[in-house]
C-alpha cells in the first residue's frame, strides 16, 4: 500500500470533525478540501452569515495551517495585501513587512468590494504563488490556499470579478441554508467559535503537501479522458452556452476530480468524480446563453451531465 | 473563398513534409524538361529550400505573379504553344515549384499535395519503368505523410510515415483489383499523344557509311527474346531487319514492298518470343529466316516481318524461324534484276569483280575471292572509320581499308553485283547477351549489324557476312571482343567490369519482369488471366461487375477488420452494456451518463439480492476501464459474471 495511507485516513477524520462544527455542509467541506488538495483556490459565493468564515477557520485549524484574513474594502491598496517596505531608522534601511497574503490559508472576505487594482494584485499572487514587491520576488508559503468570499448580489460599490479572473479559482461553491435538523442543532449547540478553538489539528502541513503530491498520482484512464473531452466538446457545440470550456477548464476538471477521488480513498478517477466536482469547477466558467443568466450553477452542471453520455 | 474559419498557418514540420514530397515529385521529371526549364526548376526549388532552411519569409504575391508570367512566357517561347504533352508537363512542373513559394496555410499545403499527385501521374506518360514506379511510390508515401501532418501536426515523423504506409497498404488490394480487372482498351497502358515518338532510336530503312556504327554506341535495349529451349550459338543469331536493295553510290535503300510469293512452311523451326521496344518503324525483328509472321503482321517477299502500323509501344510476339533454309531457289531473272543494278561510279572494284568473274565462272569462287581479298589485305574493323568521298566503295576497298560492318556489307554486295551475282544488304542485329538471371536474350542497339545475301542458282539466297571474314570475333562473341582496345564503346558493353555487368543483368531482369507483367498487361493478357480464372469470353460488363463486387468485398473486409480491432478493445464495454440491458429488463436501466459506481449502488439498493454480484461486476469493470487492471483473466471473469447474472423479473 502507498505510504499516504495514514494522512488519507486522517482526511476522513478531518472531514468528520469539521462536519460536527459546520453542520450539514459535508459536501462543501469535501469540495473545499479537494480544492486545497488540488492546489487550487476556492471562491465561496453566498450571503453573509452562512458559515463561510467558519469553514475557513475550521479548515485552517484542522489542517494545522497558519491563517490570515483580509477584509476587502473599496479603498484598499495592493500594499495592504502583499505588504510594504518601511524605513527603519535604527538600521537605516528599508525592511519588508509582509502583508496578510503571506499565510498558508488566506481568507479574502468580500473580494468584490476591493478595487480591480487590489483584486488583480491578489489574483496574481494566487496564480504565481509568489509576490513581486519593489523589485524583489518573494515566494509565498507552501501550501498556499486562498478562500475568497463574495456576495452574489452586485450591490452599489462592488467590482464583480471578470471572467478571466474567475478562471483563477479552481472552484466556486455556495454554502446554502442549512437544513432543518442542522439548523436546530446549530441553534441548540455551543458557540461555534469556542468549538473551533477547541479543535486539534488532524494533519501537519508536510502531510498536506504529501497528499497534494499524491493527487497527481491518481490514475486517469483513457476512457475517463474521453469523457472529459466529450464534456468539453459538448459545451463548445451546444447552443446553451455562450463559450465552451477552455482546455484549462478541462485540466482543472481532471485535477479536481483526482483530488475528489483521493478524498474518496480511491486511486483511480471515476466518471462520478468528474460529475461530483463539475458544478463547482465548471459553474463559474460557463455562461449560459440567453437572458436567463440567473440559473444556479448546480442546475447548469446537472443539465450538462445529463446531456453527455459516458463514452 | 468565404471560408468562415481561415485554415491554420503551416508549421515548420508540415512545410518540410511538403517540400520533401514536392522534391521527389519534381525529381521524377525535371531531367526530361528542356534544359533551361529544368535549370529553372532546380534553381527555384533550391531557392525555396534555402528560404525554408534560413526561416526567411516567403516572397510577396506580386513577385510570384511576375514569376508565373515569366515562366509561362518561357514555356511558350520554347514550345510555341501551350497545348500538348511537352508544354503541359513543363508548365505544370514550374507551377508546382512556384506553388511552393506560396505555402502559407494548410489550404496551400493541400493544393500543393494534389498538384504533386497529378504531376506524378503525368510522369507516367513519359516513363513507365521500374525506377519511375519506385520513385513515384516513394513520393506518394511522403505526400500522403504530408497530408497526415496537415491533418494532425503534433506527431512524430515516424508516426506520419507509419500512417501513410498503412493507408497505402490498405489501398493496395483496391489497386490490384482495378489493375487486373479494369476493362483495357487495345493499345499500350499509357496512351500517348502524337509527339511522343521523337526520341526513339533504332535501325532505319536506309544505310550509309556511319549509320550503323553510330547506333553501336548506344547501350539501349532493342528487344529481348526467349527461346523455348537453349538459344542457338552466338554465330547463328542473325536478327533480320530491313533488307536493302537499291544503291545510289552512297546510300542503300529498301526496295518497294512486295508480298511474299509463297511462304516456306517448314516444320523444323525454332520457337521463341520477342519483346520489342518501340522504335516507330513497321518491321519486327526475327531470327533469320522467319517462317511465318505473327498476327497483325505479314512476311514480305524479302522475308522481312512487317507489322501493320509502326511499333509505338513495347509489343510481344511469338515467332518461329528456321536457321538454315533455302530461299527463292526458283526465282526468275526478271525478279532478280533489281538485285544487280548498280550506279555508275566506283570503277576499280567494278573492273576487279568483272575480272574475277572472267577468270572463274563459278559464283562460289568469286565470293571466296572477295572474302579472301578482305582477309588478305590489311583491313581493319573499327567504329571510327575515315570519311569517304565520291567513289566510296573504291576508296574503302583500296585506300582506307578501315570500316565498320556497313562498309564491308556495302562493298561486298557492290562487288557481287559487279560480278553479276544478285546480292542485297540485310540489316538487323547480330548476337545478343543471355541474361543469366532470367534466361532472356537481350539485344541492344550496339548489336546492330549489316550483312549480305547473294543468290546462287539452285541454292537460293545465301547469307554471307563479310565482317566475319575481317573480324570473326564480332560474330562469334560480340562487338566488344572484335574492336581493338581503346575504341570507345558504350560503358556497359565493356566486358571487363564483371560486377557491374552482374548488377546490370539483375536490374534488367527485374525491368523485364516489370515490362512483361505490369506494362505488358494488355487486353490480351487480361483475357488470358480471366479465362484461367474460369470466365469465358469476359466482356467489359462482366469485368466491371466483377470489379465492383471485389471492391465491395474488400471494403467490407477492411471495415470488418477495423471494427473488430475496435471491438476487441471494447469487450469490457460490451460486457458492461450487456449488464445494463439485462438489468433494464427488470426496470433498472442505466442512464447514459450514469457512472458505474452510482449505477451499482442504485441497483444494489433496489435489488439487494443482486447486490453482491453487481458490486463485484462493477468493481471489475471499474478496474478494467478506469483503473490499471489489465489482462484476459479479469476480462473473462467480467464477461462470465455478466453472463451468469440472472435478474429475475420484478415481482
Amino acid at each position: 500500500m502507498s505510504p499516504a495511507v495514514a494522512p488519507r485516513s486522517s482526511l476522513d477524520e478531518a472531514i468528520h470533525r469539521a462536519g460536527r462544527i459546520v453542520l450539514g455542509k459535508e459536501r462543501q467541506i469535501r469540495l473545499a478540501l479537494a480544492c486545497l488538495l488540488a492546489r487550487g483556490h476556492l471562491l465561496i459565493e453566498d450571503l453573509p452569515g452562512m458559515g463561510k468564515t467558519l469553514l475557513a477557520h475550521v479548515l485552517a485549524r484542522l489542517l494545522g495551517l497558519d491563517y490570515q484574513r483580509i477584509q476587502c474594502t473599496a479603498d484598499m491598496l495592493p500594499a495592504d495585501i502583499i505588504g510594504v517596505s518601511i524605513y527603519e531608522r535604527e538600521t537605516g534601511a528599508f525592511r519588508f513587512h509582509p502583508g496578510p497574503v503571506f499565510a498558508q490559508l488566506v481568507l479574502v472576505d468580500e473580494i468584490n468590494r476591493a478595487t480591480p487594482k487590489a483584486q488583480s494584485a491578489l489574483l496574481e499572487a494566487m496564480e504565481e504563488r509568489q509576490v513581486s514587491c519593489e523589485g524583489e520576488t518573494r515566494a509565498l508559503p507552501d501550501p498556499f490556499f486562498v478562500m475568497a468570499t463574495q456576495n452574489p448580489f452586485h450591490q452599489v460599490g462592488t467590482f464583480p470579478l471578470p471572467e478571466s479572473q474567475l478562471d483563477r479559482f479552481l472552484m466556486r461553491i455556495g454554502m446554502g441554508y442549512p437544513d432543518q435538523a442542522a439548523e436546530r442543532e446549530l441553534l441548540a449547540g455551543a458557540d461555534r467559535r469556542d468549538l473551533v478553538a477547541s479543535l486539534d489539528p488532524c494533519l501537519t502541513a508536510s502531510e498536506l503537501l504529501e497528499l497534494q503530491h499524491d493527487v497527481q498520482g491518481v490514475h486517469v484512464s483513457p476512457a475517463l479522458i474521453a469523457y472529459v473531452q466529450s464534456i468539453a466538446e459538448h459545451t463548445r457545440r451546444a447552443p446553451e452556452y455562450q463559450t465552451g470550456l477552455s482546455p484549462r477548464a478541462a485540466l482543472a476538471l481532471l485535477r479536481a476530480a483526482r483530488a475528489w477521488a483521493l478524498i474518496g480513498q480511491r486511486d483511480l478517477v471515476l466518471p462520478e468524480d468528474i460529475q461530483a466536482v463539475l458544478p463547482a469547477v465548471a459553474g463559474h466558467r460557463l455562461q449560459p446563453a440567453g437572458s436567463a443568466g440567473a440559473e444556479a450553477p448546480a442546475d447548469i452542471a446537472a443539465a450538462l451531465i445529463a446531456a453527455v453520455p459516458l463514452p | 473563398m468565404a471560408s468562415r474559419q481561415p485554415s491554420p498557418p503551416l508549421t515548420r514540420a508540415q512545410e518540410s513534409w511538403l517540400l520533401a514530397g514536392a522534391f521527389l515529385t519534381l525529381a521524377g521529371g525535371v531531367f526530361r524538361l528542356p534544359p533551361w526549364l529544368g535549370a529553372a526548376v532546380v534553381l527555384l526549388f533550391s531557392l525555396r529550400a534555402t528560404l525554408w532552411w534560413r526561416r526567411q519569409p516567403l516572397p510577396p504575391r506580386w513577385l510570384l505573379g511576375l514569376l508565373v508570367l515569366a515562366v509561362s512566357a518561357g514555356v511558350l517561347l520554347t514550345f510555341r504553344q501551350f497545348f500538348g504533352r511537352g508544354p503541359g508537363t513543363a508548365l505544370l512542373t514550374l507551377l508546382l515549384v512556384l506553388k511552393l513559394f506560396e505555402l502559407r496555410r494548410a489550404r496551400d499545403g493541400v493544393a500543393a499535395v494534389f498538384l504533386s499527385f497529378f504531376l506524378l501521374l503525368v510522369h507516367f506518360l513519359e516513363a513507365q519503368g521500374m525506377s519511375m514506379a519506385t520513385l513515384a511510390l516513394t513520393a506518394l508515401l511522403v505526400l500522403v505523410a504530408a497530408l497526415a501532418s496537415l491533418a494532425d501536426d503534433g506527431r512524430k515523423i515516424a508516426d506520419h510515415l507509419r500512417l501513410s504506409a498503412l493507408m497505402l497498404a490498405q489501398a493496395t488490394p483496391f489497386m490490384l483489383v482495378l489493375f487486373l480487372l479494369f476493362p483495357r482498351v487495345q493499345g499500350p497502358l499509357w496512351g500517348m499523344p502524337a509527339d511522343a515518338w521523337s526520341g526513339l532510336s533504332g535501325l532505319s530503312d536506309s544505310m550509309s557509311p556511319g549509320s550503323i556504327s553510330s547506333l553501336s554506341l548506344s547501350g539501349a535495349i532493342a528487344f529481348r527474346a526467349r527461346f523455348e529451349g537453349d538459344p542457338p550459338p552466338h554465330a547463328l543469331l542473325y536478327w533480320r531487319g530491313p533488307v536493302l536493295r537499291d544503291f545510289d553510290g552512297r546510300t542503300w535503300r529498301a526496295g518497294p514492298e512486295q508480298a511474299a510469293t509463297g511462304a516456306a512452311a517448314s516444320a523444323a523451326g525454332l520457337d521463341y518470343s520477342v519483346t520489342l521496344e518501340p522504335h516507330n518503324r513497321r518491321w519486327l525483328y526475327a531470327l533469320d529466316v522467319p517462317l511465318a509472321a505473327p498476327p497483325d503482321a505479314h512476311l514480305s517477299a524479302e522475308y522481312q516481318v512487317l507489322a501493320k502500323a509502326p511499333v509505338r509501344s513495347r509489343i510481344r510476339y511469338e515467332m518461329r524461324s528456321a536457321p538454315s533454309l533455302a530461299l527463292d531457289t526458283g526465282a526468275d531473272a526478271a525478279s532478280l534484276q533489281p538485285y544487280l543494278d548498280l550506279p555508275a561510279n566506283n570503277p576499280r572494284i567494278r573492273a576487279l569483280a568483272a575480272q574475277w568473274r572472267r577468270e572463274s565462272p563459278d559464283e562460289g569462287a568469286v565470293i571466296a575471292r572477295m572474302l579472301r581479298h578482305f582477309r588478305g589485305e590489311k583491313f581493319f574493323y573499327t567504329l571510327t572509320p575515315p570519311l569517304l568521298g565520291e567513289d566510296g566503295v573504291d576508296q574503302f576497298l583500296f585506300e582506307t581499308r578501315r570500316g565498320f560492318c556497313e562498309h564491308y556489307a556495302s562493298a561486298f554486295v557492290f562487288a557481287m553485283r559487279a560480278a553479276g551475282i544478285p546480292a542485297r544488304v540485310v540489316t538487323g542485329y547480330q548476337g545478343g547477351e543471355r541474361n543469366p538471371v532470367d534466361g532472356w536474350l537481350t539485344v541492344r542497339q550496339s548489336d546492330a549489324h549489316a550483312w549480305a545475301e547473294v543468290w546462287l542458282a539452285g541454292k537460293g539466297w545465301l547469307r554471307v557476312d563479310p565482317t566475319a571474314a575481317i573480324a570473326p570475333e564480332r560474330v562469334e562473341a560480340g562487338l566488344a571482343s572484335a574492336l581493338p582496345a581503346g575504341e570507345s564503346l558504350p560503358f556497359l558493353a565493356r566486358a571487363d567490369l564483371s560486377w557491374l555487368r552482374q548488377l546490370r543483368f539483375r536490374w534488367e531482369a527485374v525491368g523485364n519482369a516489370w515490362n512483361q507483367w505490369v506494362l505488358g498487361y494488355d487486353s490480351q493478357r487480361q483475357r488470358e488471366l480471366l479465362s484461367r480464372l474460369g470466365m469465358r469470353e469476359p466482356d467489359w460488363r462482366a469485368m466491371t461487375a466483377l470489379m465492383t463486387v471485389l471492391c465491395a468485398a474488400l471494403l467490407a473486409g477492411l471495415a470488418a477488420w477495423v471494427l473488430r480491432r475496435q471491438a476487441s478493445t471494447d469487450r469490457v464495454q460490451l460486457a458492461w452494456q450487456r449488464l445494463g440491458r439485462k438489468l433494464a429488463r427488470s426496470g433498472l436501466e442505466r442512464c447514459p451518463w450514469e457512472g458505474p459506481r452510482d449505477y451499482s449502488l442504485r441497483v444494489a439498493q433496489a435489488r439487494p439480492d443482486l447486490a453482491q454480484d453487481v458490486r463485484a461486476i462493477a468493481a471489475l469493470y471499474i478496474g478494467l476501464r478506469y483503473g490499471k487492471l489489465v489482462g484476459k483473466a479479469s476480462l473473462q471473469q467480467l464477461e462470465k459474471r455478466v453472463a451468469d447474472l440472472k435478474p429475475a423479473l420484478r415481482r
